[in-house]
C-alpha cells in the first residue's frame, strides 16, 4: 500500500479511545452509524484504563489490604510484617486487571464493528482527518467526536529531565519503592498515589500550595482523610511551594519557599491535568479551544463546528471518566438524531483514598457562596453499627436539601466505601428525590448505606 | 458576589453578533430562561435567554454594538436569588399562557407587549414552573415571582421525554413530590398524546430539533406513523428564522392584498433596447431595478408605507430614509438583502448594487449590514412563473410588493385588440396602518411610473 492511498469513509470518526471515545463509538455503532476510532496507541481504554483510574485503584486496593492487615492487630489478628514483591504485583495489575479489561473492550469493539485505527489524528478540514503513524490514511467523516482527554500537567518553571521526577503515569508503573518520596500536589492524584507508596513503605512528604488537602472539597469531609494522611505520611506541608528541584547524585534535592529543604529518591508531580487539544489540526476546522485549551461544547456536546463534537476531559472540568462516558453517549445519540442532552444535574466525584471521599450535587460551601438557604444533616459514623463492626468509625455522611421542597440537593460522604455509597446520593439528586423518599426507603441493616437514610430522617425530624 | 454572562456560542460557526435590544434593565429581577437580550447575526435575529435567575446588576452592551462570543453582556447579582422570593407550594394557580412575557417559549411579540405596557402582569408561579417573569416588571413585579434556582426537578427519563415531545420543562405544571415534574405532567403539557416515533435516521445536519417560537400553542399532531412511514427532519437555522418571522407577521399583522396588472410594454422595450449597451458596461439590466426606482418614488409620495407601527406606543414610525429589501431565493431559503437610499441612486447604480448583493447572498457571504434596516420589500416571482401570489409582510415593515411573470396579452385599446405586455403585481399592506383606498392609491403610484417610464427618469 502506498502511503496516502487509503481513504476511509465513515459516518462518525472518534478521535481518542478513552472512556469518552469508546462510549461514543459503541453507542454510534448501536445506532447503526459506521464508526471508527483513531487512537494513538491503537487501543481502547485511554488514560483511565492504561494510566489512571484502573491501575491506581488496583494499587490502592493493595494499599488497603496492607492497612487492613495492620489494623487487624487491634482486633487480635496478626499477619506479621507484609513483604511486597513488585514483580507479581505489577504483573497482576498489568495483566490480570488492565490487560483483561483491555481485551474486553477490544472484543466489544469487534462485536459492534467498530474499527480502531492506530495513529495520531490531525484534522485537515471539517470533513476529513489525516492519520499519521504506522497506519497512515485519511478518514472522511460526516461527524467527528473529539475525545482526546487530558495529560498530566507539568510543574511550571520546574522542568527537570530526570526519571526520578515522575508524573502519575510513571508513578503507576511502580519502577521501585523509593525510600523517600516527595509528592507535589495535595489533590486527589497526589493523595491517592501518596497513600499507595506510603503503604508500600515509602516515607512520603506531601507538599500542597494551598492551605488544605483536596482544595475545593467540603472541609468536614476532608478532615478524616487529613487525619489519616497525617499518620500515613512522613510530613504534610500545606501553604508551601516548591521553588526548585535539582539532581543531587542519585537523588533529588527539593527547595521549598518555607525553607526546610529535603532530599528525595523520587518526586511525584501531581499538579493537575491539561486538556489535550493541541496538534489536532483544529485550526483547519471551526473548533476553537479557549484560553485554557478546552474545547467549548453545548449541552449536546456540539462544538462551534457543526460537524464536530467533543466529549470528556478536553471539554472542561470536572475531568472525570464517568462524565466523559455520559457525554460520549449523548454525542452519539445527538448525531443519531435522538433527543439526547447532557443535562445531568450531578457529576459525582470520588477520591479513592483511605478513607474515601465522595460527593455529588450542591455542597454546603457552594450554597453559602450562592446565598442559597439549605438544610444540612450530618450523620457521624461513630454510632453506626456497620462502621463499628468494620472497625472504621472515621466516617461522615452529609445530606443537603432544599428547605421548601425537601428535595435532595447534595450528598457528601467520607469513610471506607464512600465511593460506592455515593451512587445513591447521585441517583437522589439526579432524579430530584426528596428527603422523605430517602427516609422512607428501606435500607439493608446493618450497612453503611443506612447513614444516608438516618441523615434523611434527622432532617425530617428537624423540619417536621 | 456577581456572575457575569457572556455571549454564548450561537452555533453555525458564528463568532459575533450585533446587539439589537436589551430586554432587561439594571436592577430587574429575572427568571432563568427569561428573554435577556436580542442579538442579530448575519443569519438571524436571536433572543438570548437568561442563564440564571437573579438580579441584573450590570449591563455591559448597548444596541448597535457588535460583540464577539465570550464578551460579557450582563452581570447578575447572586445575592438577589435569595430575595427573589421562594417557590410556593407544590401546585399554585397556573399562569395563563397569554399573559405578558411567559418565560421561555416567549415570542418576540409577547415581549414587546410586556415591555410596552410595563404593567408587570407577572404573577407567582411554583418552583417547578417558570419563575419570575420579564424584566420591566421591575423590582415589585420580581418580588412576587418565584425564583427557581437550578434545574427543573425531574428524572432524567422525564427530561428526555420533554425534549422528545418538545415541551419546555420550565413551563410544565409539576405534580410530583417536592415540585418534581412527572412523565404524566409532561404528557399533559404536550396535549395528552405521546407521539412515539421511530428515531429519526442519522441526520446529515445533526442539530437537534427544537420547538419553534409561535404565538399560540399549536394542536398536537396526529401520529402519522399509523398511515405510513415518516421521517423527522430538524429545521435549519434559517428555516426556523423564516418560520418564526412569518408566523409573527401573519399572526400580528392584519394583511390586505391589492392586485393590479401593469402595462410594461414600453418599459420592456426600453430594457430590450438597452440590453446590449448594459452588457458592454458589465451590467445585466433587469426589471427589478426599475421596480426599485418606481417603489422608491411612490414611497416618497406615500410615506405611510415607508414606516413601522409601534403598537405599544400607539405611534406610526415614519422613516425618512428609503432602504428597500429584495427577496432572494437561495438554496438555504429566503434571504432579503437591503439596498440603501434607493431614492437617491441612479438606476444603473441600483442595478449594479443589486447584482453584487444577490451574488453575496447566494454565496452566503452577505454581511450583517447587507441584511438589515429595510423599510419596504419587493419580491419578484417572475422567474418562476405564475399569475400572482400574495406575499406576507416582512415584519415590522408596513407593505411588500410582489410581482409575477410579465406576459403578452390581448388588450382592448381604442376599440381594437392589441398585444400588450402585462405584469401582475400584488401589494400586501398592514391594514392597521392603511386602508384599502390608501393601498390602491399607493399601488397606482407604482403602476403609473412603470407604465410611463419617463417618470422614472424625471423622478416624478
Amino acid at each position: 500500500m502506498v502511503m496516502g492511498d487509503l481513504v476511509v469513509e465513515v459516518d462518525v470518526a472518534v478521535v481518542g479511545g478513552g472512556p469518552g471515545g469508546y462510549s461514543a463509538a459503541f453507542r454510534c455503532a448501536e445506532l447503526g452509524l459506521e464508526t471508527v476510532v483513531v487512537d494513538s496507541g491503537k487501543r481502547l481504554g485511554g488514560a483511565c484504563l492504561w494510566e489512571g483510574c484502573i491501575p491506581s485503584k488496583a494499587l490502592l486496593h493493595v494499599a488497603a489490604l496492607i492497612e487492613d492487615a495492620e489494623r487487624a492487630r487491634d482486633l487480635g489478628v496478626d499477619f506479621g510484617e507484609p513483604r511486597v514483591a513488585l514483580d507479581p504485583l505489577r504483573k497482576w495489575k498489568d495483566e490480570r486487571v488492565v490487560g483483561r479489561l483491555a481485551r474486553g473492550l477490544a472484543a466489544l469493539a469487534k462485536t459492534r464493528g467498530v474499527e480502531v485505527i492506530g495513529g495520531r489524528a490531525v484534522f485537515e478540514s471539517s470533513r476529513e482527518l489525516r492519520v499519521e503513524g504506522e497506519e497512515p490514511q485519511k478518514v472522511r467523516f460526516k461527524h467527528a467526536i473529539v475525545a482526546t482527554g487530558s495529560a498530566p500537567a507539568a510543574l511550571p518553571g520546574l522542568a527537570l529531565a530526570s526519571d526520578r521526577v515522575m508524573d502519575s503515569t510513571a508513578a503507576l508503573e511502580l519502577a521501585d519503592i523509593p525510600e523517600r518520596l516527595l509528592v507535589i500536589g495535595g489533590g486527589y492524584i497526589g493523595l491517592e498515589l501518596g497513600q499507595v507508596y506510603a503503604a508500600l513503605g515509602s516515607a512520603v512528604t506531601l507538599v500542597e500550595m494551598t492551605d488544605g488537602l483536596l482544595p475545593g472539597v467540603d472541609r468536614a469531609l476532608v478532615q478524616p482523610l487529613a487525619r489519616r494522611c497525617e499518620k500515613l505520611f512522613d510530613k504534610i506541608r500545606l501553604g508551601t511551594k516548591v521553588t526548585s528541584l535539582a539532581e543531587k547524585g542519585s537523588a533529588i534535592e527539593a527547595r521549598f519557599d518555607g525553607g526546610d529543604d529535603g532530599v528525595f529518591d523520587r518526586v511525584l508531580v501531581a499538579v493537575g491535568r491539561r486538556p489535550a487539544s493541541a496538534g489536532l489540526g483544529l485550526e483547519n476546522t471551526r473548533v476553537n479551544p479557549d484560553a485554557r485549551s478546552f474545547i467549548t461544547v453545548d449541552d449536546r456536546c456540539r462544538t462551534a463546528d457543526r460537524a464536530i463534537y467533543a466529549v470528556g476531559d478536553v471539554t472542561g472540568e470536572p475531568m472525570l471518566a464517568h462524565r466523559a462516558m455520559r457525554q460520549g453517549k449523548v454525542a452519539a445519540e445527538v448525531i443519531g438524531g435522538r433527543p439526547s442532552a447532557f443535562d445531568n444535574v450531578v457529576v459525582p466525584a470520588v477520591v479513592f483514598t483511605d478513607p474515601e471521599v465522595a460527593w455529588c450535587g450542591l455542597t454546603e460551601f457552594e450554597a453559602a457562596r450562592a446565598g442559597r438557604a439549605v438544610r444540612v444533616a450530618k450523620r457521624e459514623w461513630a454510632a453506626a453499627g456497620r462502621a463499628l463492626t468494620l472497625g472504621r468509625t472515621d466516617g461522615l455522611t452529609k445530606l443537603i436539601a432544599d428547605p421548601d421542597s425537601g428535595r435532595v440537593l447534595g450528598v457528601g460522604i467520607v469513610g471506607p466505601g464512600a465511593g460506592e455509597l455515593i451512587a445513591e446520593g447521585a441517583l437522589a439528586v439526579e432524579a430530584a428525590l426528596t428527603v422523605e423518599d430517602l427516609a422512607a426507603t428501606i435500607h439493608t441493616h446493618p450497612t453503611l448505606s443506612e447513614t444516608l437514610m438516618e441523615a434523611a430522617e434527622s432532617l425530617l425530624r428537624q423540619g417536621g | 458576589m456577581s456572575r457575569p454572562f457572556a455571549l454564548p456560542d450561537l452555533g453555525e460557526g458564528l463568532t459575533e453578533a450585533e446587539i439589537v435590544k436589551v430586554l432587561v434593565r439594571e436592577g430587574d429581577v429575572i427568571a432563568e430562561d427569561a428573554p435577556l437580550i436580542e442579538v442579530e447575526t448575519d443569519k438571524a435575529t436571536v433572543e438570548i435567554p437568561s442563564p440564571f435567575s437573579g438580579r441584573v446588576s450590570g449591563i455591559h452592551v448597548q444596541p448597535g454594538q457588535t460583540v464577539k462570543v465570550g464578551h460579557v453582556l450582563v452581570t447578575f447579582d447572586d445575592a438577589a436569588v435569595v430575595t427573589a422570593g421562594r417557590g410556593g407550594p407544590a401546585s399554585p394557580p397556573r399562569r395563563e399562557p397569554a399573559v405578558a412575557a411567559d418565560a421561555s417559549p416567549s415570542s418576540r411579540a409577547a415581549i414587546t407587549q410586556g415591555r410596552g405596557t410595563a404593567s408587570g402582569t407577572v404573577t407567582g408561579s411554583s418552583g417547578a414552573s417558570s419563575g419570575a417573569g420579564a424584566g420591566s416588571a421591575g423590582a415589585s413585579g420580581g418580588a412576587d415571582g418565584a425564583g427557581r434556582v437550578g434545574p427543573v426537578p425531574a428524572t432524567p427519563a422525564t427530561r428526555r421525554l420533554a425534549r422528545e415531545l418538545g415541551v419546555d420543562l420550565g413551563s410544565v405544571r409539576a405534580t410530583g413530590p417536592g415540585g418534581r415534574v412527572t412523565d404524566d405532567d409532561v404528557r399533559a403539557a404536550s396535549g395528552g398524546t405521546e407521539p412515539r416515533t421511530a428515531p429519526a435516521p442519522a441526520a446529515e445536519h445533526a442539530a437537534p430539533a427544537k420547538p419553534l417560537k409561535t404565538l399560540g400553542a399549536e394542536p398536537v399532531l396526529p401520529r402519522f406513523e399509523q398511515w405510513g412511514p415518516v421521517e423527522r427532519q430538524p429545521l435549519s437555522h434559517l428555516r426556523r428564522t423564516i418560520a418564526e418571522r412569518m408566523t409573527l407577521s401573519a399572526t400580528v399583522v392584519p394583511h390586505v392584498t391589492h392586485f393590479d396588472r401593469v402595462d410594461v410594454t414600453e418599459l420592456d422595450a426600453i430594457i430590450r433596447r438597452n440590453v446590449e449597451a448594459a452588457r458592454e458596461r458589465g451590467l445585466v439590466l433587469t426589471l427589478t431595478s426599475f421596480l426599485l426606482k418606481a417603489a422608491a418614488l411612490a414611497l416618497r409620495e406615500h410615506p405611510t408605507f415607508n414606516a413601522s407601527l409601534d403598537a405599544a406606543a400607539g405611534e406610526l414610525i415614519v422613516k425618512r430614509y428609503c432602504h428597500l429589501g429584495v427577496a432572494v431565493a437561495t438554496e438555504r431559503g429566503l434571504i432579503v438583502p437591503v439596498i440603501r437610499d434607493v431614492d437617491k441612486k441612479p438606476l444603473v447604480e441600483l442595478q449594479r448594487e443589486l447584482a453584487g448583493l444577490a451574488q453575496r447572498v447566494r454565496e452566503g457571504k452577505a454581511t450583517l449590514e447587507d441584511l438589515r434596516g429595510g423599510t419596504f420589500t419587493i419580491t419578484n416571482l417572475g422567474a418562476l412563473g405564475g399569475t400572482g401570489a400574495i406575499p406576507i409582510i416582512n415584519y415590522p415593515e408596513v407593505a411588500i410588493l410582489g410581482v409575477s411573470r410579465a406576459r403578452e396579452e390581448p388588450v382592448v385599446q381604442d376599440g381594437r385588440i392589441v398585444p400588450r405586455k402585462l405584469l401582475p403585481i400584488s401589494l400586501t399592506f398592514d391594514h392597521r396602518v392603511a386602508d384599502g383606498a390608501d393601498g390602491a392609491r399607493f399601488a397606482a403610484a407604482i403602476v403609473r411610473r412603470l407604465e410611463r417610464p419617463e417618470q422614472l427618469l424625471l423622478e416624478w
